[in-house]
């Protein structure tokens, strides 16, 4: 039965989020993006020591890592849920958002690949003691959107993994491998011969010599979050580092990867929608405030060049929104949703980029100054139609699925 | 809670007016474009789904479903997807039976929903649009003025279906002007015997699209109508609650002709080979299919998260409102990247393409002309 309505339970605990937005992030919001490789140290612990984080770690999946009480008592669509408080949390800071302590990307692999052993032995850390990130090596300077073109190898040493090569983009690869007691998990191929079918996610541990952050990004936008390049230089780790199954099969393991951003790509639209939000929520308080009425209803062509504008960035943001909705609500009920995910990042993506970039432009000389944060979200908004797949990857993704072509037919 | 689901009973609904539509309709289309006649078996056979009486309550002689604007955009882009302009003819007695089912007084139910209960298709209809490129919904220039016990209506209305065969017309007019929607007022028209004092019906409408539906310009010059013709009696209608659902199902037809014309590309685009292989598997082609899937499956959202607002009672004049300019919007890009994608083929009549582009272009141009 067709509804859009969320329940009073799901609404009274993103209002949760929602004070952690306006309280703990906005106000750091403009500092942290000036001072880019500056860490809010004050923010990672609260975020940490909050309960909310239950919900905030991304990947980290409470029922099945044994910590099922908290989990309980959550909403049953578990993914919408994850999108909806990404929303809400981007609102408040996206670049904030991707710095906060979790299993990051790390823990979505270790879920997505891991067995229930390695689930536990990896993932136990992101609930106690100090803060802790997990974060994903894939992207290589060889090979960013092509990611089954990664050149980094693991050679197989008695009881070790043998790993060399180089990652970039790594996000939150700084607080992951060095700046706390948490892991990476990279993307390495153990037989270039197999293609894709040879490339397995391995777990290392942080500060595994071999293991170096030679640089940190300086990016236009999400300047919380750290971008690390990181090079593993006969990085040695242990045999059962290596999830899931160390066998080459033609099919599995790498698919199964890719399957893991069925579950991400709606999140990071979320991501999107929640800076796109914030922007279009600051452009119509200021409109209120100059006395500028938007009016529902009457014929589109007596409407004002402002009216059309903000009615437009409205709508395009609830359309991103509702395609996302459906993409999480789909692998909440186990349904294959890769051709919705991709849609709802390559429509939020795009339709945040252009939201944003229309509220600055609206706002003229206020949307561009560094006083408001409108210009700081536009920044911000770029990445979400890069990462993850850009733009035109999932475009791609999306015609393959609707033509019924392979990656050989169309690419 | 979060659905995307649709009921069994829509899921139902959907595929056996879709199967009709995608068949017969579909067949239909072409040649009545051409001519301008819409077939009249094909009317006879689309009104044994129950269109409307389906929703008019038993004790009239209808089927007692609950009404639901949800169902109602599935039905209207099914149909639309068969031909837009034949959904609008076979949908245009809504125009007239579901104001009066959801907002008359007992005395206008019991009076006019038994019409729309028999065998035959019921024509009737509504005049909303007036003919002015500023037209517009909350400030109309008909106007209704109180006249003794009566109302004396005077304006002019354009893109009035089927009302050359219609008895029964629902006029909109202002009644209270400066008022928006809350001034607006509808008024039932018998013209018996094409005698009604004071209504002229014009000679047919010739649009650049539509052509299989009949529409035409409708002069009031003086027109009395009796109190009781007042649509609601003393309390009037909520006008716009009205357009809302009007909005919801216009645009959800505009959906059902985008999606038509997608899958005819995207189907074209497999067979067409050009420099040895097929033309979609061109990224240039493989694009544009990809964005009009994105773009059908985000109007269809915007415009069932709007029909479910309204399903719950609620004020849905944003939601609709937004969705059918999203879709104004959205089905014209669809229907001409079609076009575009054929090239010098979408552009012959020999292919329906440029037929759905000529009829996408009406939702930007029209409102009202389709209820729920």
């Amino acid at each position: 039965m067709i509804d859009f309505e969320l329940e009073p339970q799901v609404v009274n605990r993103l209002k949760m989020y929602r004070m952690v937005s306006e309280q703990m992030m906005r106000p750091i919001s403009r500092d942290c993006d000036e001072h880019e490789h500056v860490k809010p140290t004050q923010f990672y612990e609260s975020m940490w020591s909050a309960s909310a984080m239950a919900e905030v770690q991304v990947g980290n999946d409470k029922d099945k890592a044994g910590d099922g009480a908290k989990a309980d008592a959550g909403p049953k669509l578990r993914n919408l849920y994850t999108v909806l408080s990404t929303e809400e949390l981007c609102w408040g800071d996206a670049g904030l958002f991707l710095s906060t302590p979790n299993a990051g990307l790390g823990g979505a692999a270790v879920m997505a690949a891991g067995t229930a052993e390695q689930k536990e032995r990896f993932l136990k850390r992101f609930r106690e003691g100090k803060p802790k990130w997990g974060a994903m090596a894939i992207t290589e300077p060889g090979c960013g959107s092509d990611s089954a073109a990664v050149t980094t190898t693991a050679t197989r040493d008695g009881d070790h993994w043998v790993i060399n090569g180089t990652k970039i983009f790594c996000t939150a690869g700084e607080m992951a491998a060095e700046k706390s007691e948490g892991f990476v998990v990279v993307w390495a191929t153990v037989d270039k011969s197999a293609g894709r079918a040879g490339i397995k996610p391995f777990v290392v541990e942080h500060n595994t010599p071999g293991m170096d952050v030679v640089r940190v990004e300086n990016k236009l936008g999400i300047r919380a979050s750290d971008t690390a390049a990181i090079v593993f230089d006969n990085c040695r780790v242990p045999f059962d580092h290596l999830l899931g199954s160390a066998e080459v099969k033609r099919e599995g393991g790498f698919k199964d990867v890719m399957a893991t951003f069925d579950a991400t790509r709606p999140i990071v639209a979320a991501m999107a929608i929640g800076v796109g939000r914030a922007a279009l929520d600051f452009v119509r308080d200021f409109l209120k405030e100059q006395k500028v009425a938007i009016r529902y209803g009457i014929s589109p062509r007596r409407l004002t060049t402002i009216e059309r504008d903000f009615m437009e960035m409205e709508v395009q943001l609830q359309a991103a929104r509702l395609l996302t909705w459906r993409a999480a609500w789909m692998l909440d009920l186990g349904k294959r949703n890769s051709l919705e995910a991709s849609m709802a990042k390559a429509k939020a993506g795009l339709a945040v980029t252009l939201i944003t970039q229309k509220a600055v432009e609206l706002l003229g000389p206020i949307g561009y100054s560094r006083k408001h944060l409108v210009e700081k979200w536009m920044r911000d908004a770029k990445i979400n139609d890069i990462f993850e797949g850009t733009q035109q990857i999932n475009m791609i993704i999306i015609a393959r699925r609707i033509l019924g072509y392979s990656s050989k037919e169309l690419n | 809670m979060i659905d995307f689901e649709l009921s069994e009973e829509q899921q139902m609904i959907r595929d056996s007016v879709g199967g009709f539509a995608r068949e017969e309709i579909r067949a239909a289309a072409r040649p009545a474009d051409e001519s301008g006649i819409i077939p009249p078996e094909l009317v006879a056979k689309a009104w044994q789904f129950g269109l409307v009486s389906g929703a008019i309550p038993e004790q009239f002689g209808g089927g007692g479903d609950a009404r639901s604007a949800v169902t109602g955009a599935i039905v209207a882009e099914e149909l639309a997807f068969g031909d837009f302009a034949i959904a609008l003819h076979v949908l245009a007695p809504r125009l007239f039976a579901f104001p009066i089912l959801e907002m008359g007084t007992d005395e206008q139910r019991a009076k006019f929903l038994k019409h729309f209960c028999g065998a035959d298709f019921a024509a009737a209809t509504a005049a909303i649009m007036e003919p002015r490129f500023d037209f517009d919904l909350t400030a109309m220039q008909t106007i209704a003025k109180r006249d003794g016990a009566g109302f004396i209506l005077d304006g002019i209305k354009c893109n009035v279906p089927l009302a050359s065969e219609s008895n029964n017309i629902l006029v909109y007019a202002a009644t209270d002007a400066g008022k928006g929607f809350a001034g607006v007022d509808a008024f039932i028209i018998n013209r018996n015997a094409r005698d009604a004092p004071g209504v002229t019906i014009s000679e047919r409408e010739k649009n650049m699209g539509l052509k299989a539906l009949a529409t035409y310009e409708l002069t009031l010059n003086d027109c009395r109508v009796d109190a009781d013709a007042r649509l609601g009696g003393d309390k009037g209608i909520d006008f716009s609650r009205l357009m809302s659902e009007s909005r919801v199902a216009f645009a959800a037809m505009g959906v059902g002709v985008a999606n038509a014309a997608y899958e005819y590309a995207r189907d074209y685009a497999k067979e067409r080979k050009a420099f040895g292989v097929p033309i979609a598997t061109k990224q240039a082609i493989a694009f544009i299919l990809a964005d009009m899937a994105i773009e059908i499956d985000a109007s269809r959202l915007l415009i069932w998260e709007a029909a479910a607002k309204l399903d719950k009672g609620g004020d849905a004049l944003k939601e609709s409102y937004l969705a059918k300019n999203y879709v104004a919007a959205s089905a014209l890009k669809i229907t001409d990247n079609a076009v575009q994608v054929l090239g010098g083929h979408g552009y012959i009549r020999e292919h329906p393409v440029e037929m759905w582009l000529r009829n996408a272009r009406g939702l930007a141009a029209i409102d009202g002309i389709a209820t729920v």
